[in-house]
């Protein structure tokens, strides 16, 4: 297992430059630019000069190669000065976003805590809801239970987010009054009153996504424990006189997680790439927002560069989907 | 879960079989019956339901109209019929949803048993699905309708080039989760005990595929069907918030939900009858893969 | 004397005693809400009106335009004129006198030093200023002494206004942004995110297109303003969550752009929480028709381009139907309610300006097919659709995506069917469609449709720059990277010389005339301009806020030092 990682680590450094560079020329082919925002009242010379400025005009390939430098070079030795004190790289141009002139990893470094708060909760609260769903439906088929289960999680996956966080805002917020809708970033937690507060923010956005994410993970659970029970290692547990709750929660759920995790795994990088739609309902800034933003206002650094730090993340938790494998299903090897 | 105490007469064929199955799945019947009668109405429905042509001065005064009999589901802020409008954009919708659902569903099954079974093409096609899944959309799409949309056009009209580019969209950046779990399914099946016998008895790789490891997979690929029409339903609105898509006097579930959206607190019917649609499509393609699940398997069939 | 001065004293403290009732930072924090985030607190390098509003709480220019579009001085004694002797007699010249004892929110001088510092700021020729018009002409501008700051033009400068004045063009402080001329300007992280200003607050942290917090500046020139100890501009979300925000929920004060349906307007101001104010400037929502041909079957490098006229709409009859067709009332009540007005004119306001032009207002059915029949457009084969020549009255009708533009689209469709013409919509990505990027077929400029839709508008009440859009030399082409101003590749010699003509007079009543005539000449004469909406800029505040008094003609925060809360 460990030479199966340290090659597939490996195999991924040729990997993700295919991809740093497929991203990059397709963004920079998408129609768009990034004097879309500016007003129509400044004269085209104008906007010509702010391009040149912006160095949106050199060549593509140029770009970037100075794209690769900084994000390889200048942004670690930047950390690095800024741990020790030393000046390797004093001087030397960060990656600046377009739209807005600051680095893009201060930008990063701005929101992940918003992100990691409110999305990643919200991903947890869906799997803790989705998964007791999953498993009690799964076993109680076409119970009652489960027959409401299914219509939830049919809603659930059918209303998109935009349209049952606007309708959470008007229940809670406008007709009784007892949520925020803006969700207030520059809040610090210091005392209870505060922590209170920010729990209350949080609610409406993390109810939003929870519910989306916990009716995707609660149908693959269930259609998987269902094709689970009907195994005959199940009938010989139970022959075997082992108490329902040990088939259930030790044999047949170790054996269902493998699509569950597969699942999860896809939906980790999803944490950090936000969820674009209910950060921008609720004002939440997270990475999505960014990168959205980032994407009309044609700002190709940042959307290059949250676009690859997507793309790490997305191989590296497959990587771990691939091992976790092995750990639930010794018979599979990959070596 | 109860034990069969009596064995069904033994069917025709497998096709035959599955049918009987399904039959006996209430759920199963109850979607193909709502599903049937959706498509049956958005194929016949504008027909038997045309709207009264209405000058723009007299619609507008008819706007925002409750449900009556003149209008069965109420009229739009312009005064247009919401009856008709939901008709004409359920053949979309359904057209949409179904269509990219099958075409990422059947790529996805397709890549992710090729990569599960063959240790070969695992590398390169998991490094091409991790390619995929981190394509920024947004432009990938502009990209798409940049290059293509004119050309299609061009070739098969405006409106069948606006569904084929659509549903290819939709189709090519939705396959990747499907392929993954696929493969992680596939990796564990061709371990289990029938898959080596059957391989140890000489079976080509392409009969234990069809026979062994396809029908063991079917789980999870219904679920991620049914999330896929759901999805395809939704995205389609959001293409054509990109200028991909059909012409915007078009209407389509997905974007008269984002229109009513407007309008929720004071018209909320206007957001009802199209999140109402697509949930029941939705509802309807997850009985039918539960029906289809079940009778596919053979140790339910024949309960 | 003395007596009589300190009781004179006397009067005027007890005079202005009910005004200043409330000190600087008395009534606790005031928040806004914008629809789209803050990027840049500069608004030299800024991409869009978000950020120039939210510097115009920090950074102010020497004088700005009040609700009427009239100039009022901000930092300095009085508007230079010609009878004052601040404009020289031959108009090339223009001296500005600071007022005195102006302090930076740091507590330094404010001098003539930094107003020169900020032309040759944005002036560099690598700097990338997003307001170089703002300072075109400017020959130079020099400190005559450090409070005396005189403007030379290069010739005549008729509108001798556009330096320093409103928030477009702020004053910068020297000593901060020293070190970020042209090159090195967009590396200045933090000098463009926390300006320092002499406005009403001052920034105190900036999170990048989010959050902008600020508290009241020390150093403001008036001490008992600003009324609010600190200010929040949240942004992000879209104009009905920020209108719900305010007039709704009551969690903000101010929710900048909130334009949301007029149904959905009348329901959130039942709440009783809140109101909606609406500003009009030049903002009209046209449809502009297109003098070349924009058949795909043309070559690249040819369609859309001089070489080919329009096959339909070169002739000014079907313009004119097209036009007459349309019932602008209907748009309005339908698009935006108050927050709108039907209109003929590409320059609507300020009144002097606009011309009265208003033959386009009545809905005219049978005379729009009347001129088509004249035209030659005849329905000869029963379809429905008017044909001439075997070819159909088609026409690719585009627009961005926008939900009142969807409305409109449909609406104008349902007419010009009714007209006998064949209406094919389009909605484009609004990045896409404004972006301009030359290799896209979906660019405004490259208008490969016959008619398209947007608004656009003057940022002055002085349309002089605004109206030479239209010159033949700004027609978007393939040689100039369709970039370009004159959208419909309108070129007539009359007007190209009568614009000319505007540039050199400087008599404001001959001025005016002239403008209206150009006006004229685009829209009623030609029909190649067919304005539909006279746009307000819609904003909404709670009744908790006071002193709003919304401005089109500058920052909609001009008085923002004056804002109180009302208890």
């Amino acid at each position: 297992m460990l030479t199966f990682t340290l090659r597939r680590l490996l195999l991924a450094i040729p990997t993700l430059l295919v991809i740093s560079l497929v991203i990059f020329l397709l963004v920079d082919l998408a129609p768009g630019s990034p004097m879309s925002e500016i007003p129509l009242t400044v004269p085209p010379d104008v906007r010509q000069k702010m391009i040149e400025a912006l160095g949106a005009d050199q060549p593509v390939f140029f770009r970037y190669m100075l794209w690769l430098r900084q994000f390889f070079w200048v942004e670690p030795m930047t950390l690095f000065d800024g741990w020790f004190g030393t000046h390797i790289v004093e001087g030397e141009q960060r990656i600046l976003s377009w739209q807005s002139r600051s680095p893009v990893f201060t930008i990063i470094g701005q929101r992940i805590p918003q992100t990691l708060t409110v999305i990643g909760t919200a991903y947890v609260v869906g799997i803790l809801i989705a998964l007791p769903i999953g498993i009690y439906s799964a076993y109680r088929q076409y119970s009652f239970f489960d027959q409401i289960g299914t219509l939830f999680a049919m809603i659930g996956f059918s209303v998109p987010t935009f349209f049952s966080g606007t309708l959470l805002i008007i229940i809670f917020s406008v007709w009784l009054g007892w949520l925020p809708t803006k969700y207030d970033t520059v809040m610090e937690v210091t005392d209870w009153e505060s922590f209170f507060k920010q729990i209350k923010q949080m609610i409406l956005p993390v109810m939003t996504l929870g519910l989306a994410n916990a009716a995707t993970i609660s149908r693959y659970m269930r259609s998987s424990m269902l094709d689970n029970m009907t195994m005959d290692y199940v009938r010989t547990a139970r022959a075997k006189g082992m108490s329902e709750r040990t088939v259930v929660l030790k044999h047949v759920l170790r054996n269902s997680l493998i699509p569950v995790v597969t699942v999860i795994a896809l939906g980790i990088p999803a944490i950090f790439g936000g969820a674009i739609i209910t950060e921008n309902l609720f004002g939440v800034n997270g990475i999505g927002a960014a990168l959205i933003g980032a994407i009309h206002a044609s700002d190709l650094p940042m959307v290059q560069t949250l676009a690859f730090i997507f793309a790490v993340l997305i191989v590296l938790f497959n990587l771990i989907a691939d091992i976790l494998y092995g750990f639930l299903d010794p018979r599979i090897r990959y070596d | 879960m109860t034990e069969a105490s009596i064995t069904p007469p033994k069917p025709a064929n497998q096709s035959s079989a599955i049918w009987q199955q399904f039959r006996t799945h209430k759920g199963a019947l109850f979607g193909l019956c709502v599903l049937g009668f959706l498509i049956l109405a958005v194929l016949i429905g504008p027909y038997l339901w045309v709207p009264e042509k209405l000058k723009v001065v007299d619609a507008i005064r008819l706007k925002n109209q409750g449900p009556s009999w003149r209008f069965p589901l109420g009229t739009d802020q312009l005064g247009r019929d919401m009856l008709a409008r939901m008709l004409l954009a359920g053949r979309v919708s359904l057209a949409v949803g179904l269509v990219a659902m099958v075409i990422a569903i059947v790529f996805g099954t397709l890549i992710g048993t090729l990569a599960g079974y063959f240790r070969r093409l695992d590398g390169p096609l998991m490094r091409t699905t991790d390619m995929f899944l981190a394509l920024p959309l947004i432009p990938l799409l502009l990209v798409l309708v940049m290059l293509f949309r004119d050309r299609i056009a061009s070739l098969i009209g405006p409106e069948l080039g606006a569904f084929t580019l659509i549903v290819f969209a939709i189709g090519i950046t939705s396959w990747m989760a499907t392929a993954r779990i696929v493969r992680g399914e596939v990796l564990t099946l061709k371990e289990r005990e029938y898959v080596l016998a059957a391989r140890s008895i000489g079976a080509r790789p392409s009969r234990i595929i069809r026979r062994h490891i396809l029908p063991n997979v079917v789980s999870p690929v219904m679920v991620a069907a049914t999330l896929g029409v759901a999805e395809a339903i939704i995205t389609e609105s959001v293409l054509s918030f990109l200028g991909l898509g059909f012409p915007p006097d078009f209407p389509t579930w997905g974007r008269l939900l984002y229109d009513g959206l407007q309008y929720m607190q004071v018209y909320p019917e206007r957001v009802i009858w199209p999140g109402l649609a697509i949930s029941l499509t939705v509802l309807s393609v997850n009985y039918i893969g539960d029906g289809l699940r079940d009778a596919l398997d053979p140790r339910i069939r024949g309960r | 004397m003395k007596m009589k001065a300190a009781l004179l004293g006397a009067v005027a403290a007890l005079g202005i005693a009910p005004a200043a009732f409330a000190d600087r930072g008395t009534d606790g924090e005031v928040k806004l809400t914008f629809p789209q985030a803050v990027s840049i607190m500069n608004p030299y390098l800024s991409g869009g009106t978000k950020d120039i509003y939210a510097a115009s709480l920090v950074l102010e220019p020497l004088a700005g335009l009040d609700p009427q579009g009239v100039l009022i001085p901000k930092l300095v004694t009085e508007i230079p004129t010609l009878e004052n002797g601040g404009i020289s007699a031959d108009m090339t010249s223009i001296t500005w006198k600071l007022l005195p004892g102006l302090l930076w929110s740091d507590g330094t001088p404010v001098t003539a030093d930094d107003a020169v510092f900020t032309w040759q700021y944005c002036t560099h020729p690598e700097g990338g200023c997003s307001q170089a018009t703002k300072y075109e002409g400017v020959a130079s501008v020099e400190a005559v002494d450090p409070s005396t700051i005189k403007v030379t033009f290069s010739g005549p400068k008729a509108n001798p206004y556009t330096a320093f004045v409103s928030a477009l063009a702020p004053v910068l402080q020297k000593k901060q942004f020293e070190a970020c001329l042209g090159a090195a300007a967009p590396t200045c992280t933090d000098p463009n995110n926390m300006p320092i200003g002499t406005g009403a607050f001052m920034v105190t942290g900036f999170t990048v297109n989010d959050t902008v917090s600020m508290a009241a500046n020390p150093n403001y020139r008036d001490p008992a303003k600003p009324a609010f100890a600190t200010a929040v501009i949240k942004g992000g979300g879209d104009a009905e969550g920020s209108a719900r925000a305010v007039m709704e929920t009551g969690e903000f004060d101010y929710a900048w752009n909130t334009q949301i349906p007029p149904e959905a307007q009348a329901s959130m101001a039942a709440a009783g929480k809140g109101e909606f104010v609406v500003a009009f400037g030049t903002l009209v929502e046209r449809i502009e028709m297109n003098t070349t041909d924009p058949d795909p079957a043309l070559p690249e490098g040819e369609r859309a381009t001089a070489k080919h006229p329009h096959p339909i709409l070169s002739d000014i009859k079907v313009r004119t139907a097209l036009s007459k067709a349309i019932d602008r009332s209907i748009l309005v009540e339908v698009g935006y309610g108050a927050g709108g007005k039907p209109t003929c004119n590409v320059i609507p306001g300020p009144d002097a300006w606009a011309s009265d032009n208003t033959g386009c207002i009545a809905q005219d059915m049978p005379g729009a097919m009347a001129l088509l029949d004249e035209a030659g457009w005849k329905d000869s084969d029963g379809d429905g659709i008017r044909d001439k020549d075997g070819k159909k009255l088609h026409i690719l009708y585009q627009t961005t995506v926008n939900p009142i533009r969807q409305d409109f689209q449909a609406l104008i469709k349902d007419w010009w069917t009714e007209l006998g013409v064949e209406v094919e919509l389009k909605a484009i990505d609004p990045g896409v469609f404004f972006g301009g990027d030359a290799g896209s077929p979906d660019t405004f400029q490259k208008f490969y449709a016959d008619v398209e839709m947007y608004a656009n508008n003057s940022e002055s009440p002085d349309p002089e720059s605004y109206l030479g859009q239209y010159q033949c030399k700004n027609a978007p082409s393939p040689e100039t990277q369709w970039q370009g101003e004159n959208i419909n590749r309108f070129c007539t010699p009359e007007y190209d010389a009568l614009y000319a003509t505007m540039a050199t007079t400087t008599d404001m009543a001959a001025r005016q005339d002239i403008a209206k005539k150009l006006n004229d000449m685009v829209t009623k004469d030609s029909m190649i301009v067919v304005p539909l909406v006279h746009r307000g800029t819609l904003s909404a505040h709670s009744f908790a806020l006071g002193g709003v008094q919304i401005n089109a003609w500058d920052t909609e925060f001009w008085n923002v030092a004056d804002w109180t809360r009302v208890k």
